[in-house]
């Protein structure tokens, strides 16, 4: 599966995908991969304030349970619903129908930040 | 993954990382957790067939005059009922009563019993035999002499019988025969920690990576798959059976675990006796039971278990099961509570979750007509 380039990627394994303000929020293909078969996506609610670096919620496999940090600061305004009843959607399309949440961010420039595409996969091409 | 040298290697290592398994430290052993999807690999070994590389599993061999009596010293079933090419679950004991180890005992003759120990466990059980041996026998820490690998389920018999002149049919459920597999000699042990139908072969290591994958050739037609641990572990805890460092551990007796059927009181002295004859008196405390998840959530291994609201025991293993679409777990509470039917709430991440104490196990396979 290929890493979009227009996403910014953390060494956690999100990525984000700014829209002016609004910051779309996933995790890769290679951390679905790492996860193996989910089970369960727990995701805040609508209107909650996430910090970049902090828990934004969890995902968790037949194995274990992995939280899922937030690449990005401020307000949740809207989450994929169809998670809950669809969890396997994320190993399926991680970066695409399987987003997780959209933010608005108080900092747009924090998602500049982070890792592009190639960073990514040299990252995680040396960490696998 | 950052690859830690210090990490120990089956024979097989080499062909998990060419098949392009996801490895992982597993108590010190680089294992494969997983090769496609744990649980369509689960799957196979309930439908079809499963390999798994279980070389990181420690054999010890006790060879003498005295070798059934060292054997029924340090381990809690009877040993002297065993017959040539017969094999039993079995407990290994501290004092106290607490497991050192759960293993596999098999009478190879009168005067040679093999044992099959846990990985992480195999120098501590060497070391305690050794200690505690008293007797005209010889122990013998043998694992870098077998690589073993797991044939399970349906199409096992099937698999494996393409490979060896053993024939295998007649070998009943925790009976072996010595004999060759692809040309090597191997023990060929109708046993395994699936649940399924299969066989555990215990084969020279160098001989490994060429049985290995004449085994997925011989299985293609049959649907087999490649296996890791995560599968193993689901396969394991559907069948309910213990896995050492979960369910049972240095603090746990035999009589907490619910396995009072491997041991045999009445067989003569043997280490904890006399701790597991008091409390067999006494009555025990704590017992495991299974449970099911009625909310939202898994009961992890370590996670509180509640009561009417109050700390009452904790999670031993807890997973999806994926033969049963329901998430199920095995936890110690208070042996009045441990009955089926009991309403209990697993504390998932500081949230009281929903469950139920069920009948084990919780999979159960037909049996074949």
């Amino acid at each position: 599966m290929s890493y979009p380039e227009d996403f910014r990627y953390t060494k956690q394994h999100e990525w984000v995908r700014a829209e002016g303000d609004i910051g779309t929020v996933g995790i890769t293909d290679h951390a679905q991969k790492e996860l193996g078969d989910i089970v369960y996506v727990d995701l805040p609610k609508v209107g909650a304030h996430v910090d970049q670096g902090k828990s934004l919620g969890s995902v968790e496999s037949v194995k274990a349970v992995s939280d899922i940090y937030s690449p990005i600061s401020g307000e949740v305004i809207e989450v994929n619903e169809t998670l809950a009843q669809s969890p396997e959607k994320l190993n399926a399309e991680p970066h695409g129908g399987a987003w997780l949440v959209k933010i608005r961010m108080s900092a747009p420039d924090d998602a500049k930040k982070l890792l592009s595409a190639a960073d990514y996969q040299a990252y995680i091409g040396a960490e696998g | 993954m950052e690859q830690s040298a210090s990490l120990r290697r089956t024979p097989l290592h080499r062909v998990h990382v060419s098949m392009g398994a996801k490895m992982v430290d597993f108590g010190g052993w680089d294992m494969p957790v997983q090769y496609s999807s744990l649980v369509e690999e689960h799957h196979a070994v309930r439908q079809a067939v499963g390999l798994f590389d279980v070389s990181h599993m420690g054999e010890i061999e006790i060879r003498g005059k005295e070798s059934l009596r060292l054997v029924e010293y340090v381990t809690t079933n009877a040993a002297a009922k065993l017959h040539v090419g017969q094999a039993q679950y079995s407990g290994l004991l501290y004092e106290h009563g607490g497991f050192v180890d759960d293993i596999l005992v098999h009478k190879v003759s009168d005067d040679h019993f093999f044992l099959c120990v846990n990985a992480s466990n195999q120098e501590k059980d060497f070391d305690h035999i050794v200690t505690v041996n008293r007797f005209d026998a010889q122990v013998d820490l043998a694992s870098d002499r077998y690589a073993q690998i797991a044939i399970q389920g349906p199409f096992a018999l099937r698999t494996l019988q393409k490979l060896t002149p053993v024939d295998l049919a007649p070998i009943a459920y925790y009976w072996f025969a010595d004999g060759t597999v692809s040309g090597a000699p191997a023990r060929i042990a109708r046993t395994g920690y699936t649940g399924e139908d299969g066989f555990e072969v215990y084969v020279p290591p160098a001989d490994a990576p060429r049985i290995w994958t004449e085994l997925i050739e011989a299985g293609r037609e049959f649907g087999i798959k490649p296996c890791g641990l995560g599968a193993r572990n689901t396969l394991r805890l559907e069948a309910k059976m213990a896995l050492y460092g979960h369910e049972i551990h240095a603090s746990i007796t035999p009589y907490e675990a619910e396995l009072d059927w491997i041991v045999k009181l009445d067989k003569g002295d043997f280490i904890g006796r006399s701790a597991l004859a008091k409390q067999k008196q006494q009555g025990i405390r704590r017992k495991l039971a299974g449970f099911e998840m009625r909310g939202r959530g898994i009961g992890r291994d370590g996670y509180e278990v509640r009561l009417d609201g109050a700390p009452a025991g904790w999670v031993t293993s807890g997973s999806p099961a994926p033969s049963l679409n329901k998430n199920i777990g095995l936890c110690y509470l208070p042996v009045d509570q441990a009955r089926a039917g009991r309403k209990i709430e697993v504390m998932v991440r500081n949230q009281p979750v929903e469950a139920e104490t069920v009948g084990t196990p919780f999979y159960k396979r037909a049996k074949a007509a």
